[in-house]
């Protein structure tokens, strides 16, 4: 089975001489469809790096990123604008939502630029806030939501539509713990339908939901459990 | 645990035999805490003898029936109604370890964590994906079995965070004292034998 997201020694350097920062140092890493990837490690260690990365919003120093089967680098910024209108959904470590926009409208928005007609849009973005468990939110400007309806809003913006990938950077940060859970249900939910997640957190219990935790450490992937469901993937790739 | 308190408060709910309890512990704690059917006849033997429980009899097929008495439920409000014995933690074999990796010479503490870490999160993976199929019930006894589940899932999660708490500190004693480590005593001896 082709990985959905593929990481190929990927390296990614801040700034340069006495200021240098090897935020990533030659990782490679995959998500497969159906597959949930945790990602752990201490503050600093390179884990939202890999997560804009593989979201297009940044470029590797060097190595590749692949988006079913796409290099990212190849699609140009055009095509990777694109690419995260529509097949990837990305829940920033700080919501990133348009203060302008109500609840809902922040949620089309992506559908609306992809050019899917208003009034589906909407209604599609109201049933994702449904399942997030805000729907009574809806017309609610960002500004006069609590920090975990913001960041709830910004898990429907990720998961509405038909996305292949979805990265989420400690999206439950702001959640009490039920609150967490059902959010963890709801990407795994996804990813048991099909989709491949990357699910960036600080709390193990959350982390425990996937089907592969990675541990980065420095920019360097320290540890992994759970590896041999990937290895026999990759196995019966190879085998095709 | 309690298998005394335990096997009281679950006779509140009516008179039962001891094969009957066991298997409604296990309803509601699953496999967690396996209790063999002779530890729940001494138990209730030594109930009896305290009178907390009293027999009622044969249920017809030769099991012997017990039930409680005033005692008995007097006991079982005393044991909900009191918060459980923190003062004297129970002796937890990862701490002792680290805390002799740390002292003893020679042994890579870094690696020890890395490998419990990953080794906990396993487990945590496991009690998850228990979890998750737990869910579907709707009972009062799948419920229950949620809670103790998820109770092993949160101390799984404070070992975590304890472990990552102790790499941090460590890395952080190492920036503070960056001289090389002394060679240790087994080390030294070891390279004088060659
Ligand atoms: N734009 C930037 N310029 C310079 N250095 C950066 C930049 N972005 C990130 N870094 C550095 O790269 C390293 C990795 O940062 P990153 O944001 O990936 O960490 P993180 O694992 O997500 O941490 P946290 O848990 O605190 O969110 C850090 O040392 C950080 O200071
Ligand atoms: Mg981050």
């Amino acid at each position: 089975m082709t990985a959905v997201l593929q990481l190929r020694e990927v390296t990614r350097v801040h700034g340069a001489g006495e200021t240098e920062v090897h935020a990533l140092r030659s990782v490679s890493f995959a998500a497969h469809p159906g597959e949930l990837v945790a990602v752990m490690g201490p503050s600093g260690s390179g884990k939202s790096t890999l997560l804009t990365l593989a979201g297009g919003l940044d470029t590797p120093t060097a190595g590749t990123v692949t988006v079913e089967g796409q290099d990212l680098a190849a699609l140009g910024a055009a095509g990777r604008a694109r690419a995260r209108r529509t097949s990837i959904g990305f829940v920033f470590q700080d919501f990133n939502l348009i203060p302008a926009l109500t609840a809902v409208e922040n949620v089309a928005l992506p559908l609306e630029l992809d050019g899917v007609r208003s009034r589906t849009a909407r209604a599609t973005a109201r049933r994702a806030l449904e399942e997030v468990g805000i729907a009574d939110l809806a017309d609610r400007f960002p500004d006069h939501m609590s920090g975990g309806q913001q960041q709830r809003v910004a898990i429907a913006r990720a998961v509405v539509g038909d996305r292949r990938l979805i990265l989420a950077d400690e999206p439950t940060g702001a959640l009490d713990s039920e609150t967490g859970e059902s959010i963890l249900r709801l990407l795994r939910a996804r990813c048991d339908a099909g989709a491949a997640g990357v699910l960036v957190t600080h709390e193990a219990r959350h982390a425990a939901w996937a089907d592969r935790v990675v541990f980065l450490r420095d920019g360097v992937v320290v540890d992994e459990t759970g590896a041999d469901r990937a290895d026999a993937l990759l196995d019966a790739g190879a085998t095709q | 645990m309690s298998v005394r308190q335990a096997l009281l408060a679950l006779l509140e709910e009516g008179p039962r035999y001891g094969y009957q309890l066991r298997a409604q512990f296990e309803q509601r704690t699953g496999a967690t805490w396996p209790l063999n059917v002779g530890q729940v006849y001494t138990t209730l033997t030594r109930l009896e003898r305290d009178g907390l429980v009293e027999g009622a009899g044969d249920d017809g097929a030769g099991h012997v029936v017990y039930r409680i008495t005033e005692a008995g439920s007097d006991e079982v409000a005393t044991w909900f109604t009191t918060p459980v014995e923190r003062a004297q933690p129970p002796r937890d074999e990862l701490a002792i370890k680290l805390a002799l990796a740390v002292t003893v010479p020679g042994v890579d503490v870094g690696t020890v964590i890395q490998q419990q870490r990953t080794a906990t999160m396993s487990a945590l993976q496991d009690y998850t994906r228990l979890k998750r199929r737990a869910a579907d019930g709707q009972s009062r006894e799948d419920l229950a079995w949620t809670l103790v589940l998820d109770s092993l899932v949160f101390g799984a999660e404070a070992e975590i965070r304890w472990l990552d708490h102790c790499e941090a500190r460590l890395r952080r004693a190492q920036l503070e004292r960056p001289e090389a480590a002394p060679a240790t005593p087994a080390a030294v001896e070891r390279e004088a034998s060659r």
